[in-house]
């Protein structure tokens, strides 16, 4: 996955929708490479389990750095099936590809809507340029 | 925002060069530049260069500056030798910490008999109040030196090599807790062998137009240049306290474990009379540290607990860099205080063990890697 093909939440998490073997929509999610360079020295993350129902713009885990704990907050509605176990064990992966080994967590959609209120890349970008002044 | 917050003659070099700037105090200050971990074990390994000039500098001249400055403080620093530098409480008649202080015995560069006091920037309005609401003698004047100067810690294992040959003096020579003058090439300093990290180093005060030119200086000669993050994270691991955090106006030293900060004997200053009563009080919390098993970071205000009872409360926390595990400090019930006793903390709703442990959690000369060792070794003693 390429950044640009991607769709973010303000607060830094990315989405991609795709669909599996029985053609259900499915929500890839991660977080962005502009959000793990700010968080830097990341030492722990927590993550809801797999049967989770979440919603949008409400919490499904949380990620800690040495500065501060920080809530990661989904951008979409659905149930979680898959969780990025790996990626707690290891989260240097995080900073070295966060558009891939490094998602989080998968979604299946219940609800699509709330994919309309999310920014694409260019969007996406100008938020990061004004957030980094 | 920021065109309300004061500026340090370094704050536009930070900037310039990645510093992550912050309300510090009301100060523009540096998080980090690189990331909080490596600056930290820059400094412990070989040596970090920290911009403190946010820090008050207070200068009290005159022949009776040493007595006045004596009646408000928790140590004897009027018949301090020259040069000497003594770690000081300013408490309040209640024996509550308004700061904790360096007294340094130093002749202002006119050669006037002086003591500077360097306090903590939250505190320095604070105190200028209380001064002023405590009256020096007549023949004390009070030169608040912070604008007018910066103030650079050099610190590390390898601080001493960047810092003696920028003089002719013998600051190599300077004990602990010392502080000459110093020319550093054209400029007039004040040099001391002090800091906040658990390593050797100095710290550096010169006039404000200087301080950009001496920083450059020693960045070039190989110094990291280090935020308020890592300033934090290596003063935790060192056991220091940090006003705002573990001192406040309702702690007395003898909760905060500073009672060797506090000398009873001597004439006369302010909270003696109720500190006198409160050293043999065993029934206050205590200062303590803490190990903490998980990685889930207590953080100031996180809440201590044995047999589902509230006993305590953390007031820092953080993953330490060297031991490579989360440490915090916090308060407890004194029966709760020996080290070795295990607690429960709650963070956020999460429950992990914590075992309180002597303090510091890191001492100067273990090497990181071999302080990571130890701190898999058992509980109850990761320093």
């Amino acid at each position: 996955m390429t950044p640009q093909e991607l769709r973010y939440a303000t607060t830094h998490e990315w989405v991609h929708v795709g669909l599996d073997e029985r053609g259900e929509k499915i929500a890839t999610v991660g977080i962005s490479a502009f959000a793990i360079e700010a968080l830097t020295d990341l030492v722990f993350m927590d993550l809801a389990k797999v049967g989770t129902q979440v919603t949008a713009g409400e919490s499904f885990g949380e990620i800690e750095s040495v500065k501060a704990v920080s809530d990661l907050y989904s951008p979409v509605d659905g149930e979680i099936v898959a969780v990025n176990e790996a990626l707690i064990k290891k989260l240097e992966t995080l900073k070295d590809d966060p558009y891939g080994q490094g998602w989080l967590i998968k979604v299946r959609l219940k609800d699509e809507s709330a994919l309309d209120d999310l920014l694409d890349y260019d969007a996406y970008q100008k938020q990061c340029a004004e957030e980094g002044h | 925002m920021t065109d309300t917050l004061a500026k340090t003659p370094l704050a536009d070099w930070h900037a310039a060069h990645g510093g992550r700037m912050v309300d510090f105090a009301g100060w523009l200050m540096p998080t980090h530049y690189s990331s909080i971990v490596e600056e930290h074990l820059a400094t412990r390994t070989a040596v970090g260069v920290f911009d403190i000039s946010h820090m008050g500098r207070l200068w009290f001249v005159g022949d009776a500056a040493a007595r006045y400055v004596d009646s408000l403080v928790t140590r004897a620093t009027a018949a301090m030798s020259p040069g000497r530098i003594r770690y000081a409480l300013v408490t309040n008649d209640a024996g509550g910490i308004l700061d904790d202080v360096l007294v340094y015995n130093l002749t202002t560069t006119a050669n006037e008999p002086a003591r500077l006091v360097v306090v903590n920037a939250s505190n320095r309005p604070k105190l200028l109040n209380w001064f002023a609401a405590h009256p020096a003698p007549a023949g004390v004047e009070l030169r608040d030196g912070t604008v007018a100067t910066a103030m650079i810690a050099v610190q590390g294992p390898r601080a001493i090599e960047l810092v003696a040959p920028l003089t002719s003096s013998p600051v190599g020579e300077l004990k602990y807790y010392t502080a000459c003058h110093a020319r550093l090439g054209d400029v007039e300093a004040v040099v001391s062998r002090t800091g906040y990290t658990g390593e050797d180093g100095f710290e550096l005060i010169v006039p404000a137009a200087a301080a950009e030119r001496l920083w450059q200086g020693l960045v070039e000669a190989g110094a990291q240049p280090v935020g308020l993050g890592a300033r934090d994270t290596l003063r935790l691991e060192a056991g220091m306290p940090l006003y705002g955090h573990e001192l406040n106006e309702q702690i007395d030293p003898y909760q905060a474990g500073l009672g060797s900060s506090v000398d009873l004997q001597k004439p006369s200053f302010v909270g003696q009379a109720t500190l006198a009563q409160l050293r043999d009080d065993a029934a206050r919390p205590r200062r303590v540290g803490l190990a903490v098993a998980g990685r889930r970071i207590p953080r100031e205000g996180a809440t201590l607990l044995s047999a589902e009872r509230l006993i305590g409360h953390v007031t820092s926390g953080t993953f330490s860099p060297s031991l490579e595990r989360t440490i915090a400090m916090g308060y407890v019930e004194p029966a709760f205080s020996p080290p070795g006793t295990e607690l429960v903390v709650e963070v956020r709703g999460h429950r992990d063990t914590a075992t309180v442990v002597a303090l510091p959690f890191y001492q100067r000369g273990a090497a990181p890697q071999r302080a990571a060792s130890l701190s898999s070794a058992g509980k109850g003693s990761i320093a």
